[in-house]
C-alpha cells in the first residue's frame, strides 16, 4: 500500500451547522410544497355567490371563523424566539453563560407559547377534519408545521442542555440551533400569508 | 467550535453476536452494505411482480393469473419496487459504503442519521408492500391498508431523505484537506448533486402525501380518496423522478471509464458540469408534472408566440436533463478513445446502463409531444423501464467496481460479464416492444381488455421475456456477488491500479478507513502519489 502524504488533523467544517441548513432546506421544501398544493386547491374552486362578500371562491366555509389575532400572535412570537435564538448565539461566542442559557430558556418558553397559540387556533375553530377538503387539508398544514416548530423546541432543548451541561465551547450548535429557528420562521410566514391571510 | 465525534463504536461490542452487530452498527460501510442487500432482495421482487403482470398482458382477452381490482395496485407494487426498493437502496447504499472513502474520511457524517435512514426507508418500504398485499395500495379495497400505504410511503421517504442528508453533508464537510469541490471524485460529486435533488425534492412529495392521507383518513373530500393516490403520488414512480434518481448513477460511469482505461478523465470539468445538468430535472420534478409540447403538424407555426413560450419549459424540464446525459456518454468515449480498456465487467456494466438511461430519456422527450398520443399508453413504461434498468446495470458495475474494496474479495470478470449483456438484451426487450405497443394506442392501465391491430400478443410476450432475462439476469448477479465475496479471490488493495482515495486503504478497509488525516494535492491523489514514487521523488 503506497503511503499517501500524511496531514495534521483538519479543523471541523461546521458539519452540525451545514446540516441544519440542509434539513432546514428540507423544510422549507416540505411547507412550501404543501403550499403550492394549497394554492391549487384554493385556485380551482369553484366561484360561488356569497351573502356578504359577492361572488367568492367555494373554497372556505362561511362559518369557520379562523382567530387571526392567535395566528399573528404566532408569528410575532417566532420573530421573538428567532431574536432570542440570536441572543444566545451573541453571548455563547463571548462565553458568557448565564446569558446564553438564559437567551435559550426565552426560546424554549416563547417556542411553547408559540405551539400553545396553535392550539388554541385548532379549539376556537371547532372544526374536525372530516368535515370538508378545506378542513383536512388546514389539519395537515398547520399539523406539519406545528410538528416543524416541535422539532425546532426539541432543538432548542438539545442545545440548552449540551450548553449547561459544560460544553460552552460548542458556539456552533448554538449558531446551528438559530438557523434552524430561522428557516421555521421563513416557512411560518409562508403559512401565515397563505393559510391565515389568503385562506 | 463544535467538535464532531467521529471515533464511533462501529462494531458496538466485541460480545455482540455478528447480526447484532450489523443491526445496531452506524459504520457506513455496513450501512451501505445494508442497503445494496436489501435493494437486491427488492429488486427480485419487484422484477417477479413485472413478469406477472406482463404475462397477464399477453392474452388480453381474460385474466389467468390477476383479477381486474388488483391490477393498479400490482402494478404500484412492481414500480414502488423497481424504484424505491431496488435503484434508490443500490444508488444509495454505494454512495453511504463507497463516498466517505472518496472523501478521505473516517467516517461519514451523521452517521446514526445514515443508519436510521436504512431502518426507516426498510419499515416503510416494508409497511408499503404489506399493504399492498393486504389489499391496500393505490386502488385498494381495504381502506385501512390503504392508509397504512400512504404512512409507509411517508417513511419510506423520511428515511430516504436521512440517507440523502448524511451522504450531503458527507461531501460539503468531510473532505480530506486540500481536496476542493472540483477536486473531488466524479462519483463523490454525482452523489452530492443526487443528494441534493433528493433533499429538494422528496419534502414535496412527502408533503402531499401528508394531504392525502389526512384526506383519505378523516374526510375524503378533495383527494380523490383510494383511487386518488396515484394521481397525487404516482409522480414519484414515474419520469423525470427516475432521471433525478439515477443521477449518482452518471458519477459511477465517470470514475469506472478512466480507471479501467488505465488513463485520465477527458475534459474533467466539463464532466461537473454535465451532472449537474441532468439535476435540471428536479425542477420537472417539483412542478409534479411533465411540460408537454403541442405539435399541431403542419399548423406548428400557428400561434407562434404562445408555443415559443410552450417550448422553453418543454426545452428546459425535458431537453436540457438529456443535454447533460450525452455529455456524460461523450466524455465516457473520449476518455475510452485514449485508453487502451480491456472488457470488464463494471465497464461493460455501466456503458450499457447508460445507454439505457439516454435510450429512455430520449424516448421521454417523443411521448410528451402531444400529437404523438403516446400518454396514457405503454410507451410510458417503455421509457420508464429502460431508465431503471440501466441505472440498475450501473449499479450492478459500482458492485463489481467497489465490491473488491468493500469486500475484500473480487467478482469473476469472465462470470459477470455476460450477465450485463444479459442485462443490455432486458432493456431492448422491455423498451422497443413497449414503445411499438404504445404507438398501437396500448393503454398503460389495463393488462386485459385492450385490442388494436397488429401482433399485440408479440410485443406484449416480448417485455415478458425481458423481464424473465432481467430475473435471470439479477439472480446470476446475486448468486455470483454472494459466491465471490465469501470464498473469491483475495483482490488486494488496488485490484484496478486506481487514482482516487479509497484504494489508498486496505481491503476492507478498518473500523476508521485510513491510518491517519490525508493531504490531497490533485484530482487523483493517488494516481499522483505512485507516479511519484516510480520516478523516485517524494511526493
Amino acid at each position: 500500500m503506497l503511503a499517501l502524504p500524511p496531514a495534521s488533523q483538519p479543523a471541523p467544517r461546521r458539519q452540525v451547522f451545514v446540516g441544519t441548513a440542509v434539513a432546514g432546506a428540507a423544510g422549507l421544501m416540505l411547507v412550501g410544497g404543501m403550499m403550492a398544493t394549497w394554492l391549487k386547491f384554493r385556485a380551482d374552486a369553484p366561484v360561488r355567490e356569497s351573502m356578504k362578500r359577492g361572488f367568492i371562491k367555494d373554497w372556505m366555509p362561511e362559518k369557520i371563523v379562523v382567530p387571526e389575532v392567535a395566528a399573528n400572535i404566532m408569528l410575532l412570537g417566532l420573530l421573538v424566539v428567532c431574536v432570542m435564538a440570536q441572543w444566545a448565539v451573541y453571548s455563547a461566542k463571548r462565553n458568557d453563560r448565564t446569558h446564553t442559557g438564559l437567551a435559550l430558556g426565552v426560546t424554549a418558553l416563547m417556542a411553547l407559547a408559540v405551539i400553545n397559540a396553535q392550539i388554541f387556533i385548532w379549539t376556537q375553530m371547532g372544526v374536525g377534519a372530516k368535515d370538508g377538503a378545506f378542513h383536512s387539508m388546514f389539519y395537515a398544514s398547520t399539523g406539519a408545521m406545528t410538528a416543524l416548530l416541535f422539532s425546532g423546541l426539541v432543538f432548542t432543548a438539545v442545545a440548552a442542555f449540551r450548553y449547561l451541561g459544560g460544553r460552552t465551547k460548542e458556539v456552533e450548535l448554538v449558531s446551528a440551533h438559530a438557523l434552524y429557528w430561522y428557516f421555521l420562521a421563513a416557512a411560518f410566514c409562508a403559512v401565515w400569508f397563505v393559510i391565515y391571510v389568503q385562506k | 467550535m463544535t467538535s464532531i465525534e467521529t471515533h464511533l463504536p462501529t462494531d458496538v461490542s466485541a460480545s455482540n453476536s455478528a447480526i447484532a452487530t450489523w443491526l445496531t452498527s452506524a459504520d457506513h460501510k455496513k450501512v451501505g452494505r445494508l442497503f445494496i442487500g436489501s435493494g437486491l432482495v427488492g429488486l427480485v421482487a419487484g422484477l417477479v411482480l413485472a413478469i406477472l403482470v406482463t404475462f397477464e398482458r399477453i392474452n388480453a382477452d381474460s385474466y389467468q393469473i390477476l383479477s381486474v381490482d388488483s391490477v393498479p395496485q400490482v402494478l404500484a407494487a412492481v414500480r414502488l419496487l423497481l424504484t424505491f426498493g431496488a435503484v434508490v437502496p443500490l444508488l444509495l447504499g454505494l454512495s453511504i459504503a463507497v463516498v466517505p472513502l472518496q472523501l478521505g474520511a473516517r467516517s461519514n457524517a451523521f452517521p446514526r442519521l445514515a443508519a436510521s435512514g436504512f431502518w426507516m426507508w426498510l419499515t416503510g418500504l416494508g409497511l408499503a408492500v404489506a399493504s399492498i398485499i393486504g389489499n391496500g395500495g393505490p386502488n385498494g379495497g381495504d381502506s385501512d391498508l390503504v392508509d397504512l400505504y400512504l404512512a409507509g410511503s411517508i417513511v419510506l421517504g423520511l428515511g430516504v431523505l436521512m440517507a440523502a442528508t448524511s451522504i450531503a453533508v458527507s461531501v460539503l464537510t468531510t473532505r480530506a484537506p486540500g481536496m476542493g469541490i472540483l477536486r473531488a471524485p466524479l462519483f463523490t460529486w454525482s452523489s452530492l448533486v443526487g443528494s441534493l435533488a433528493v433533499i429538494l425534492t422528496m419534502p414535496v412529495l412527502i408533503g402531499t402525501t401528508v394531504y392525502v392521507y389526512v384526506d383519505h383518513r378523516y374526510a375524503r373530500a378533495g383527494f380523490g380518496g383510494n383511487t386518488g393516490v396515484n394521481q397525487w403520488v404516482g409522480w414519484a414512480l414515474s419520469q423525470p423522478f427516475s432521471y433525478l434518481l439515477a443521477i449518482p448513477a452518471l458519477g459511477i460511469v465517470l470514475d469506472v471509464v478512466p480507471t479501467i482505461g488505465r488513463t485520465r478523465l477527458a475534459q474533467r470539468s466539463a464532466a461537473f458540469g454535465a451532472i449537474g445538468v441532468v439535476a435540471v430535472s428536479a425542477l420537472a420534478v417539483v412542478t409534479q408534472t411533465s411540460i408537454t409540447l403541442p405539435w399541431e403538424g403542419e399548423k406548428f407555426f400557428d400561434n407562434a408566440g404562445t408555443k415559443i413560450a410552450d417550448l422553453l419549459p418543454f426545452l428546459l424540464l425535458n431537453v436540457v436533463p438529456i443535454l447533460g446525459l450525452l455529455g456524460v456518454l461523450g466524455l465516457a468515449l473520449l476518455t475510452l478513445k485514449s485508453a487502451k480498456p480491456s472488457i470488464s465487467a463494471p465497464l461493460t456494466f455501466v456503458l450499457i446502463g447508460l445507454l439505457g438511461i439516454l435510450l429512455g430519456a430520449a424516448a421521454h422527450i417523443v411521448g410528451l409531444v402531444e400529437d404523438a398520443g403516446l400518454i396514457g399508453s405503454v410507451y410510458e413504461a417503455g421509457v420508464y423501464v429502460p431508465i431503471t434498468f440501466g441505472a440498475i446495470a450501473i449499479a450492478f458495475g459500482g458492485i463489481c467496481f467497489w465490491g473488491p474494496k468493500l469486500w475484500g474479495r473480487s467478482i469473476s470478470d469472465k462470470a459477470a460479464t455476460p450477465l450485463a449483456l444479459l442485462a443490455l438484451l432486458a432493456i431492448g426487450l422491455d423498451s422497443i416492444p413497449y414503445f411499438v405497443a404504445g404507438f398501437a394506442d396500448q393503454p398503460a392501465s389495463l393488462v386485459n381488455g385492450f385490442s388494436y391491430s397488429g401482433p399485440q400478443d408479440l410485443w406484449n410476450a416480448l417485455t415478458c421475456a425481458g423481464f424473465v432475462v432481467m430475473l435471470l439476469a439479477s439472480i446470476a448477479f446475486i448468486g455470483l456477488a454472494l459466491k465471490s465475496f465469501t470464498s473469491g479471490a483475495v483482490a488486494g488493495n488496488d485490484p484496478w491500479d486506481g487514482s482516487t482515495l479509497e484504494w489508498a486503504t486496505s481491503s476492507p478497509p478498518p473500523e476508521n478507513n485510513f491510518a491517519g488525516v490525508i493531504v490531497v494535492n490533485s484530482a487523483t491523489p493517488l494516481a499522483d502519489t505512485k507516479s511519484a514514487s516510480s520516478t523516485g521523488k517524494v511526493a
